[in-house]
């Protein structure tokens, strides 16, 4: 049981939800929660999304960059990008307000999760609505105060579908190495013409192989496909490369 | 009943198709995997049945084929909640390979190119209930959803149906796979909506 505390706009169709969860257990990033969604006359239908908060813990700082994303206990937020004829996703991005009340079963998946006790360097690499739980992630190693070495990169169509982009402009002039990349249009005097990451980027803005990194890869499956292969090229650990796939889903 | 959520309706997909509870229909054919998509060339693959006195039965990719092909057509339950139906794919029962191994086992873990495991009870991939797949619809089955082989037992959450794989291990003690050991069910039925830990 949750309730919508807070919708607040994060792009022309996504939408971070502000969730109270009373009884929360607490969580780590990159887990997800299931959301169940339940019509008038009984019909059902649940979906997975991404934790995109982190849950304060005794000490975490409540200002500075991100502190507004430090929840209490018992809330979470997710931000949900809708997809072509997705029930539950079009529904959360455009129809979901304060107050509404839903159902959440979570926190769910233990593999495409960091936690502060790892202090290997973290490769972030996020298309789309994939950058949710590398979000969690860079704001939890803020609020853990972790001095884990973390680098971003994120690949999203056009400009006004950067997802965070205040936030992470913040984070990057705080010093998040972070990389963006366009697919489809660049803003005017881009750097780079608008395509998708390719071994060069991966060259120029990531951390090499024999700083074995953990990489963390998630967006839609032909993105994380390709951009897994290409770390594999690379010379990456498989063992070192933690993959989450969307796609085919609604 | 949960909760109503106001102003949802939802899109009724299908609702005559008698599904899993909590799954829907897809047509499409998603992918699900917790790292790269291992590459394996077929002169170097091998499939191992090793029993729980550690004896080796060893085949390769021509003796693989050299084994009766079964065709079959299947639902697919994804613990995502997707479903899809009426899937075709050539490979070998496992009933045949497992002529002619002694073992006294009750449990089996199977291990994949990449290092994914998976555990179910050995009597779950006997009597038909599962293969080893190397077509899917026709086409040789392709690497993102587990080739050059998988194993596929359809009856079972998708995720038992461990992509890539290369071996299966018996044991006398049941052993949690990977999943299995981050918080999913360890049998997953779909009918009996076994998620996760606790269902």
């Amino acid at each position: 049981m949750a309730a919508v505390s807070e919708v607040r706009v994060e792009t022309a169709t996504a939408r971070t939800l502000v969730l109270d969860v009373p009884g929360w257990p607490g969580h780590d990033a990159g887990q997800h929660v299931d959301v169940r969604l339940t019509a008038p006359d009984g019909y059902t239908a649940v979906r997975s999304y991404s934790i995109a908060s982190v849950v304060a813990e005794h000490g975490a700082p409540t200002v500075g960059p991100g502190a507004s994303t430090i929840t209490d206990g018992d809330r979470i937020e997710i931000t949900v990008e809708p997809v072509v004829d997705g029930e539950v996703s079009s529904y959360l991005a455009g129809v979901a307000a304060a107050g509404d009340e839903l159902e959440v079963r979570g926190p769910i998946g233990g593999w495409f999760a960091w936690r502060p006790a790892q202090t290997e360097p973290v490769q972030l690499i996020g298309g789309g609505s994939g950058v949710v739980p590398l979000m969690a992630m860079v704001r939890a190693r803020t609020a853990a105060a972790s001095s884990a070495p973390f680098r971003l990169l994120y690949s999203t169509r056009r400009p006004q579908s950067v997802i965070y982009r205040s936030e992470l402009e913040r984070r990057a002039a705080d010093g998040l190495p972070f990389t963006l990349v366009y697919t489809r249009s660049a803003p005017p005097g881009w750097a780079r013409p608008p395509g998708r990451i390719d071994a060069a980027l991966l060259a120029a803005t990531t951390f090499a192989p024999d700083e074995a990194p953990t990489c963390y890869v998630c967006g839609p499956t032909p993105f994380v496909e390709a951009v897994a292969d290409q770390l594999l090229a690379a010379g990456h650990d498989p063992g070192r490369v933690r993959t989450e796939r969307f796609g085919g889903q609604s | 009943m949960g909760i109503v959520t106001p102003g949802f309706t939802g899109r009724r997909r299908d609702s005559s198709t008698d599904l899993p509870p909590g799954q829907y229909l897809t047509r499409d054919f998603p992918v699900l995997s917790a790292g790269p998509t291992p590459k394996v060339a077929l002169d170097k693959w091998e499939f191992t049945i090793t029993n729980e006195t550690g004896d080796v039965h060893r085949w390769d990719w021509a003796a693989l084929h050299a084994l009766p092909t079964r065709q079959v057509t299947v639902d697919l339950h994804c613990v995502t909640r997707w479903s899809k139906l009426s899937t075709t794919w050539e490979g070998v029962a496992l009933d045949d390979l497992f002529e002619g191994i002694e073992t006294a086992a009750d449990y089996a873990s199977v291990l994949s190119y990449g290092g994914y495991t998976t555990n179910l009870p050995l009597e779950d991939l006997l009597d038909g209930q599962a293969w080893i797949a190397y077509t899917y619809e026709g086409d040789d089955l392709a690497p993102e959803h587990g080739g050059p082989a998988r194993l596929l037992v359809p009856h079972l959450y998708l995720w038992k149906s461990a992509k890539w794989v290369r071996g299966i291990t018996l044991t006398l003690q049941d052993q949690p796979g990977f999943w299995e050991s981050l918080g999913y069910h360890n049998y997953g039925d779909p009918w009996r909506e076994q998620r996760y830990w606790g269902d």
